[in-house]
């Protein structure tokens, strides 16, 4: 069916459909110039004839703290990913490699707790962090996520590909099971970490639903909630600036993205889960 | 260096048994080669000396003491892996080292950079440069330090083992089919280098192979081993000439023993294919008995077993007379010098040296068996 | 296979201690932020307590026979289950025909396969508000582009007729690249030789590839990519949330929309648990029908 249609034809659909998937980026980097006059303009021009790149960027860091929420983004992506690097790596090792009584159930739960959406222990873990006066901190924010089901299994998965003797050389020539863990697994599985980094990062860095119900106060906002927060203020009056903190809220993504595709698609490929 | 004693071991994995009743004495500076098919537990045995893996019977003794508690670091052995086992992301340089770090650095001096800042650091880790030299340069690895296993070749690779075992000076070194990878050539090459390193360390050496060449090119002794069991321990040439069972004989030797039925009359006097042989058996078995000759105790002769000549197969050196005869489901082989085998050898019958015929019984199990008559040249008809 | 029998080699115990010690931490978070709060949930909706309550009442079924008699459910239920039936075959359908037209050009492949995929590892919340403006009535290029081909135009995001279909539309255009990469993956797992079998044998047209070859090979990776993409449009609330809120006249009342409002704005919490519960059965159906549904094949197939 693919084979029969032309190669230029098949350009031309895929052509058609990039332009359709990217139209959504270029609008906005196209408004977040324009001054407001020309936003409503009737007939759409790529590039605006009065530039006021400087009016709305300069406006989408000062109306709200972006530089702000972005710090926050930062700290809140970097904290969760290392915790749950420092917690999946151990304990995958365990599962992929040790004899211990207790190996079958611990990975049963581990099964377990991958099929729980992220948004089923909201309301316990509300009440919970509520209790312990920690609502709207950033350890509401980082806590829940501290530990990463789905990254255990994939770094199971990958060192049970690591070679047995590997691990018996490494024995025998001295390292404690966390040495193994940190001086042999750990590069071993760099790739792999690398591809779990990169999801970590897109999930934690875009999450909305959690930070929505942890957090009120603005300096403690992530990205997308100072985003939608930002929106809700103006509401719908200042496109441009508006347009401008939207490109610099999804920037650090789509870079990062450009720049390591190949971990990105990797991981989404060996995950497909969430 | 040190003895390395196996006794009585016993090994089940879920139901099957691995190993039974396994005992092994090694002297110290002796080189012992493991032989037997693949799946008869060989690497389990070296796991269970290693400390990697437990026994369920048995003691295991290194230097005469009972080290069966101990974890694999405390026993102070070294393996080569069959896979070589070396860490993929460090450098040649940092595999052979990582074994001299774990002993004389603590752990606080391990760390990644502040470890470079403890006291005493700087002298241990120079004087770990200097002993991975030292193993590296016999090994012909020193311009090799800098580089990932990735980048080098299999030769390369087994030596960057050799040496990572070597660096320590173990009490004994365990070898799990070190040359496998290798080809036929370079395998050849590096049994050499492997022999000249233990007579110049006189290292006591656990070497397991499934090539009985290579066991028996290599070895001070070789055991031979069977589902599960050692069968036979000896040294090379008495294990070719003088081997206790059938197993034994068949599995040592290449090409392998010609095995034949033969019968054997009240009087102890020997036949077979219908031709009577010089020998005289002792024991009591009569059924099932079967002779081993090995392929170049047969040549071809004036007189002797008539055969009819199938093919033959041209070594080199040597050539192999293919010869089938009636009533022997598998031809006999007879190996001949190359230029035996031209057109006089063709159609000749085979005789047969009485010194080098083996009877085993049917169970088999060697039987006593003497040479009849040793001056007789040709086999005597069995006619009359 | 190697079955645990702490302390029955040398360092056996210490092995078993070791798994422990480093399975440990992770075990105890997963169960405090995990496992430990779907229970919670689970016994929650059997309550009728509320956040400050200083009393938790035992009430049965009471919040489950509430949910079965409020409208508001209803509809926010009947809405999520459309929008799921609505994005799913648009977003398998449409990553699948992306995915074969990209593994059958030769040039600009990767540029293809950034393009589709770049909205997956976008922000959602950004670029809904980018959609908010896509689909203005008046500038909008949804509404431009209706108008040039003689289409009829609508305010999308507020009339209740389409507003569904508006988020919808989000929806797919970001998980699209999502099943795209996941399609290519499995289109190359499709061994070439196979290809090369089916020509030898006389169907070499592209339809009879697709047919006799892709498609069957490809089973399993779209029961995958059909289950993933229905669990994560379950999950639809972003865009509810900052483009609509449920509105106009809760035409985009979904499932996660209404459990936020019940547990966090209006204090119901034991009612919003019973919401979250159904969530998870929803959720948790669809794994077990995909296990079903790759086991048979697996098996007969
Ligand atoms: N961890 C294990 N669990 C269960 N069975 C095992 C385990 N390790 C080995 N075995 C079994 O024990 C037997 C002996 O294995 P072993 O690895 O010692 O064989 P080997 O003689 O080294 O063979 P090869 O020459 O192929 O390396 C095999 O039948 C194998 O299947
Ligand atoms: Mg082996």
């Amino acid at each position: 069916m693919v084979d029969r249609l032309g190669p230029l034809f098949r350009h031309a659909v895929l052509l058609l459909g990039a332009a359709v998937m990217l139209a959504p980026f270029v609008l906005m980097l196209s408004l977040s110039v324009k001054p407001a006059a020309e936003i409503f303009a009737p007939q759409f021009r790529l590039l605006p004839e009065q530039w006021s790149a400087w009016e709305n960027y300069s406006a989408a860091f000062t109306k709200v703290p972006l530089a702000r929420f972005l710090m926050n983004g930062f700290i809140v992506t970097f904290c969760i990913f290392a915790a749950q690097a420092v917690t999946a790596l151990p304990m995958a090792y365990a599962l992929a490699k040790l004899r211990w009584r207790g190996r079958d159930t611990v990975f049963g739960l581990v099964l377990l707790a991958l099929l729980v959406p992220p948004q089923v222990p909201a309301i316990p873990l509300y009440i919970g962090l509520w209790q312990l006066g920690l609502l709207d901190t950033y350890a509401a924010i980082i806590l829940p996520s501290t530990v990463s089901v789905f990254g255990i299994f994939l770094m199971r998965q990958f060192f049970r590909t690591v070679p047995n003797d590997l691990i018996a050389a490494a024995r025998m020539d001295g390292l404690s099971e966390l040495g193994i863990v940190w001086r042999i697994m750990l590069p071993t599985a760099a790739p792999a970490l690398a591809a779990f980094g990169c999801l970590s990062f897109i999930w934690n860095w875009n999450e909305f639903f959690w930070p929505y119900i942890a957090v009120q106060s603005e300096h403690l906002m992530t990205p997308p909630l100072g985003i939608a927060f930002f929106s809700d203020t103006e509401s719908g009056t200042s496109w441009g600036p508006l347009m401008a903190a939207a490109t610099v809220t999804t920037a650090p993504l789509a870079l990062a993205f450009l720049l390591a595709q190949r971990a990105f698609v990797r991981g989404v490929t060996m995950s497909g889960v969430k | 260096m040190a003895s390395v004693d196996l006794i009585g071991i016993g090994k089940k994995f879920g139901a099957t048994d691995v190993l039974r009743d396994v005992t092994l004495r090694v002297a110290d500076g002796e080189f012992l080669a493991i032989l037997g098919a693949s799946g008869c537990g060989k690497s389990t045995l070296l796991r269970i000396l290693a400390g990697l893996e437990g026994t369920d019977q048995g003691e295991v003794r290194l230097g005469g003491i009972e080290v069966g508690h101990l974890r694999p670091k405390a026993r102070d052995l070294a393996m080569v892996f069959q896979s070589y086992a070396l860490y993929p992301y460090m450098t040649v340089g940092q595999n052979i080292a990582l074994p001299l770090e774990m002993r004389r650095l603590s752990a606080w001096q391990r760390l990644p950079l502040l470890g470079r800042l403890m006291p005493g650091t700087r002298a241990a880790r120079e004087n770990i440069a200097e002993d991975v030299a030292s193993v590296a340069g016999p090994l012909q690895l020193g311009a090799l330090l800098g580089r990932k296993p990735a980048q080098l070749s299999g030769g390369q690779r087994q030596r960057v083992a050799l040496a990572r075992a070597m660096v320590r000076q173990p009490a004994a070194f365990l070898m799990d089919e070190p040359l496998s990878n290798l080809d036929a050539k370079l395998r050849i090459e590096a049994r050499a280098e492997i022999v000249a390193l233990q007579r110049r360390l006189g290292a006591t050496i656990l070497y397991v192979t499934h090539d009985q060449e290579e066991a028996m090119a290599m070895a001070d002794r070789v055991a031979v081993m069977q589902g599960g069991r050692v069968l036979q321990v000896a040294a090379p040439q008495s294990l070719y000439d003088d081997p206790v069972s059938l197993d034994v004989a068949r599995f040592v030797g290449s090409p392998p023993m010609n095995v034949f039925p033969v019968r054997l009359h009240s009087s102890g006097a020997v036949e077979a294919l219908g031709t009577a042989l010089p020998f005289h058996a002792t024991g009591t078995a009569r059924e099932g008995i079967v002779m081993g000759v090995r392929p170049e105790a047969l040549r071809p002769a004036e007189q002797g077993i008539a055969v009819t000549l199938a093919r033959i197969e041209r070594l080199g050196g040597e050539a192999l007379l293919y010869c089938t005869a009636p009533g022997l489901a598998q031809p006999l082989v007879a190996q001949v010098e190359a230029g035996e085998a031209n057109d006089h050898a063709i159609g000749a019958p085979l005789r047969l040296m009485p010194r080098r015929a083996l009877l085993f019984d049917g169970d088999g199990k060697r039987m006593v068996c003497r040479a009849g008559s040793v001056g007789a040249m040709a086999l005597a008809s069995a006619h009359g | 296979m190697a079955e645990a029998r702490a302390g029955k080699w040398p360092g056996g115990r210490a092995e078993a201690l070791a798994a422990w010690a480093l399975a440990l931490p992770a075990l105890i978070l997963m169960i405090l932020m995990l496992l430990g709060p779907v229970v919670a949930v689970l016994l929650l909706s059997f309550t009728g307590w509320s956040l400050g309550d200083a009393e938790m009442e035992w009430i049965g079924l009471g919040n489950y026979e509430q949910l079965a008699a409020d409208p508001v459910f209803w509809t926010s239920l009947r809405n999520t289950l459309i929008y799921v039936g609505v994005s799913v075959p648009a977003t398998v359908g449409l990553g699948l025909g992306a995915a074969l037209l990209v593994e059958s050009v030769g040039r600009f492949r990767s540029f293809y396969r950034a393009a589709y995929f770049l909205p997956v590892a976008s922000t959602l919340l950004a670029m809904a508000l980018v959609w908010e403006f896509m689909f203005h009535p008046t500038v909008g290029f949804v509404n431009q582009a209706l108008r040039t081909l003689g289409l009829p135009v609508t305010d999308w995001l507020n009339n209740p007729d389409v507003a569904l279909l508006a988020i919808a539309v989000i929806g797919v255009w970001q998980n699209l690249g999502l099943a795209m990469v996941l399609f290519v993956a499995g289109l190359q797992g499709v061994p070439k030789d196979l290809y090369e079998a089916l020509a030898l044998d006389g169907a070499d047209g592209a339809w009879e590839r697709f047919r006799r070859v892709t498609w069957p090979m490809l089973g399993p990776a779209l029961v995958f990519v059909v289950a993933i993409t229905a669990i994560r449009s379950f999950q639809v609330f972003d865009t509810v949330a900052v483009l609509t809120e449920g509105g106009p006249n809760k035409s985009t009342e979904v499932l996660l929309y209404t459990m936020v409002q019940e547990g966090f704005r209006f204090l119901r919490t034991a009612y919003g648990a019973a919401i979250t519960v159904v969530f998870l059965v929803f959720t948790l159906a669809i794994t077990v029908a995909q296990t079903v549904i790759l086991d048979r094949r697996a098996h007969y197939g």
